[in-house]
């Protein structure tokens, strides 16, 4: 009678329609094409979960629900789609919420099903009752109280769409157990609709369209700022195409990366605090900047007072509340990324002038380049390399999945990103242990022929390591690699350079060994600790067909260079420890 | 633990190009050597909302997420059983006001929410407890003179305390509070300003 999570199950006779408020959930998921959905059994989600039973919907059961959220998110980055995860109430409902938040912070489409205590409970403090609503309020696009088994079904449909349309982002039902438990008398599915009053841009203006053309034309320093809406919004071939027709070079925001390819000669790869060089050369001197798909986030501006100080800023978004929030935009097109960028490609009837400003910024990158030399550190293969090595052996469709670290900006400095939804990591919550349950959902999401590379920290990797049974359980192929520092390092950086080397709680005096851990879980554990082995660990791990982990023993000395600190000017990056000290 | 060179190399920031521009707190570029401080002011919004539970937590804590100043919040039913309308009175300068405005618009109960006018008609009400200094001859016929000169009613005279109430705009109400600040005030209860653009034009 037990159901086990990877196992397809056998055609049941084919039913009338949904008979319970469950039902109705699980069939408004199955019509929302809904193909898996990552969650953890209890109490008042059972009555969903049973329904599941008769499901062809896969449901993967998760070690922890915030690795649910984590999962789903991940699936929604790789597929465009609504990534779902399934929790009971109370514990189960607040362990997603740092998914939410995160998905919410990253304009991910997630859609987080939460049981609650039967409705007559609510509100008296019943066993593992908590006020989700009131709880994931502040971390979800829009979340709904199902209070009718009648059309719940069509709840659960409506927050399904509401992730993914316009501006993308997560969206929870609660659902109280009697609602689910309750027959219905005629409900049907319909496809959802928006309501009335949500109006999702799509075309911008006409007439700052054609302002916008005309100063851009007139740049003599063009620059073009691609954030994570160009990806969302399916605009990368809108974006290449303007990029290469108007000569205009591209740097990204980090949620950006994948959105032009970094092997390009335009390509600048991402900018801010551990931005390249160049990157934040040219978005502190250019002179017109084309900001697409971005929320101005401070990690990426720096000083707001410092930030393009000398440009006139085009802002195209599809959520108008982002434009002039943080930077001020002289050219305010509201609407969407691969529409609107159209629109401006139609009206500009040449490219700017900028044979100087081009020269100037291969000169740029000529001189603050990331080569950092040397392969070897204190006897250990350099963080740097080991990236390097992990692009070179893989295909460009590979998916990287990161915790958050200096690990995290490694990943983003030294893989070559060539293709959109190929970079999956946490950046506006900044959330260490997103990495292992990332790359689980992204795996699910991912062609068959793709890799899946989670490039982790000890610290990030330790937050939620109980997903590696899920790994193995399913039968994943995924590769692990910690760039084990032996302490969370990017803390220790800090403290290293604002806090005077006073080391408070950010050294392990001791670490698990993770190869032995992996091999525990019964997957394949790799100690790497010679620079020697690094390209051929790397071979067999990428070879194993199933979960693997390589424990990358790195000199815990390394810092992440470039770096804005924290409010600086992104034009003075510091590039060495000294170059801080003179900030 | 050495730190070590990571083997980045390039000019050091003294070394490099750097502009003089700046931008002020709200990003918007500034003449050099300005401050570039936006004022507040004070603008109303009014929203219409679907009338259903947990609305005005969203409502509210979107305002004290974003730290948005608020004045005055009022919420009441409409002409349309359905919905319900939220008069907003809050206190920014204007990259804050149209912040309000977007943010508000995007909360999915939220059907549309306007900036009012200047020449909105706008109204509160406000209840004030006062000492009874009054309580025979000549000083009950002062109150009540002052009464009578400012639109003001008298709700309840009794027990050493007279009850006041006083309408009109905001500024109205802030202005009766001082002139019976001399006789002592006890409580003060006041709905926050309700408002609806003047004439034919729709408020929302
Ligand atoms: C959940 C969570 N807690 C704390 C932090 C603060 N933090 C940011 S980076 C970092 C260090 C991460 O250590 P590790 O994962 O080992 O990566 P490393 O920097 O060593 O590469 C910490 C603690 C965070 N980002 N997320």
């Amino acid at each position: 009678m037990s159901k086990s999570t990877n196992t397809n199950k056998e055609k049941k006779p084919e039913k009338t329609g949904p008979k319970t408020g469950a039902q109705a959930v699980v069939a408004s998921l199955e019509k929302a094409g809904v193909e898996v959905i990552f969650g953890v059994q209890g109490g008042a989600i059972m009555p969903v979960y049973d329904a599941l039973y008769d499901s062809k919907l896969r449901h993967i059961t998760m070690g922890h629900e915030q690795g649910a959220a984590h999962a789903a998110d991940a699936y929604g980055i790789v597929s465009g789609q609504p990534g779902v995860c399934i929790a009971t109430s109370g514990p189960g409902a607040t362990n997603l919420i740092t998914g939410l938040a995160d998905a919410n912070m990253d304009s991910v489409p997630v859609l987080a099903l939460t049981g609650q205590v039967p409705t007559n409970f609510v509100g008296n403090d019943a066993f593992q009752e908590c006020d989700t609503i009131g709880v994931s309020n502040p971390v979800t696009k829009a979340n709904f109280f199902a209070t009718e088994t009648e059309s719940v079904g069509d709840v659960v449909s409506l927050a399904f769409l509401l992730a993914k349309e316009g501006r993308q982002g997560p969206t929870l039902v609660d659902l109280p157990k009697d609602v689910t438990i309750g027959e219905i008398s005629n409900w049907e599915y319909k496809p959802p609709e928006l309501p009335d009053h949500v109006e999702i841009p799509s075309v911008a203006d006409e007439e700052i369209i054609r302002s916008a053309a005309a100063t851009l034309i007139d740049a003599k320093k063009p620059v073009i700022l691609a954030g994570g809406g160009v990806i969302k919004g399916d605009a990368c071939n809108e974006l290449y195409k303007f990029a290469i027709e108007f000569e205009i070079p591209v740097v990204t925001t980090m949620p950006g990366i994948g959105a032009f390819p970094e092997d390009h000669e335009l390509s600048l790869k991402p900018a801010g605090m551990h931005g390249t060089g160049y990157a934040n050369m040219a978005l502190t001197h250019c002179d017109v900047m084309l900001a697409v798909g971005t929320r101005f986030d401070d990690r990426l501006t720096g000083g707001v007072d410092t930030f393009a100080p000398t440009a006139e800023i085009i802002h195209i978004d599809i959520d108008p509340a982002e434009i002039s929030k943080n930077i001020h935009a002289d050219y305010e097109l509201v609407g969407d990324a691969a529409t609107v960028l159209m629109q401006l490609y139609k009206e500009m009837g040449s490219k700017p002038e900028a044979s100087e400003w081009l020269d100037q910024i291969k000169a740029w990158k000529q001189e603050y380049s990331i080569e950092y030399g040397e392969r070897e550190s204190d006897g250990k293969p350099r963080p740097q390399y080991i990236i390097e090595e992990l692009c070179r052996a893989t295909d460009s469709d590979t998916i990287v999945t990161t915790g958050v670290g200096q690990h995290q900006m490694w990943a983003m400095l030294y893989w070559t990103y060539k293709k959109p939804r190929t970079w999956v990591s946490s950046h506006g919550l900044g959330t260490m242990g997103y990495g292992l349950p990332a790359a689980i959902g992204a795996r699910f999401a991912a062609d068959d022929d793709q890799k899946v590379i989670c490039i982790d920290g000890d610290g990030s990797f330790l937050m939620t390591l109980q997903e590696l049974s899920v790994a193995v359980r399913e039968e994943l192929d995924i590769t692990i690699v910690v760039l084990n520092n032996a302490g969370i390092g990017m803390v220790r950086q800090w403290q290293d350079a604002f806090y005077d080397h006073r080391r408070m709680a950010s050294e392990y005096p001791w670490v698990p060994d993770f190869s032995k851990i992996a091999d525990a879980f019964g997957a394949k554990g790799f100690l790497l600790d010679d620079v020697e082995n690094v390209e051929s660990t790397i071979k067999e791990a990428i070879g194993y067909k199933g979960p693997s982990v390589i424990d990358a023993r790195i000199d815990p000395a390394e810092n992440v260079f470039p770096m804005v600190p924290s409010g600086g000017a992104n034009g003075l990056f510091a590039l060495t420890e000294k170059h801080l000290e003179e900030l | 633990m050495a730190i070590k060179s990571n083997g980045l190399r390039g000019p050091a920031p003294s070394e490099r190009p750097h502009p003089n521009e700046r931008r002020n707190r709200q990003g918007i570029r500034i003449e050099p050597g300005s401050s570039g401080e936006l004022q507040n002011r004070l603008a109303t919004f009014s929203a219409l909302v679907k009338h259903e539970p947990g609305v005005l937590s969203k409502v509210s804590g979107l305002f004290s997420r974003r730290q948005f100043n608020i004045e005055s919040l009022t919420v009441g039913p409409t002409e349309n059983e359905n919905n319900a309308r939220i008069t907003l009175v809050v206190n920014e300068n204007d990259t804050g006001i149209i912040q309000v405005k977007r943010q508000l618009a995007k909360l999915l109960p939220v059907i549309a929410v306007e900036e009012l006018s200047r020449d909105a008609i706008e109204r509160e009400l406000c209840l004030i407890k006062i000492k009874n200094h009054f309580a025979q001859g000549d000083s009950l016929e002062e109150l009540k003179e002052l009464v009578d000169k400012n639109g003001i009613e008298i709700l309840d005279i009794g027990d050493g305390m007279v009850t006041i109430e006083v309408r009109g705009g905001q500024r109205d109400i802030d202005d009766t509070i001082e002139m019976f600040d001399q006789f002592g005030i006890e409580e003060i209860a006041r709905t926050g300003t309700v408002a609806l653009e003047r004439g034919s034009k729709k408020t929302t």
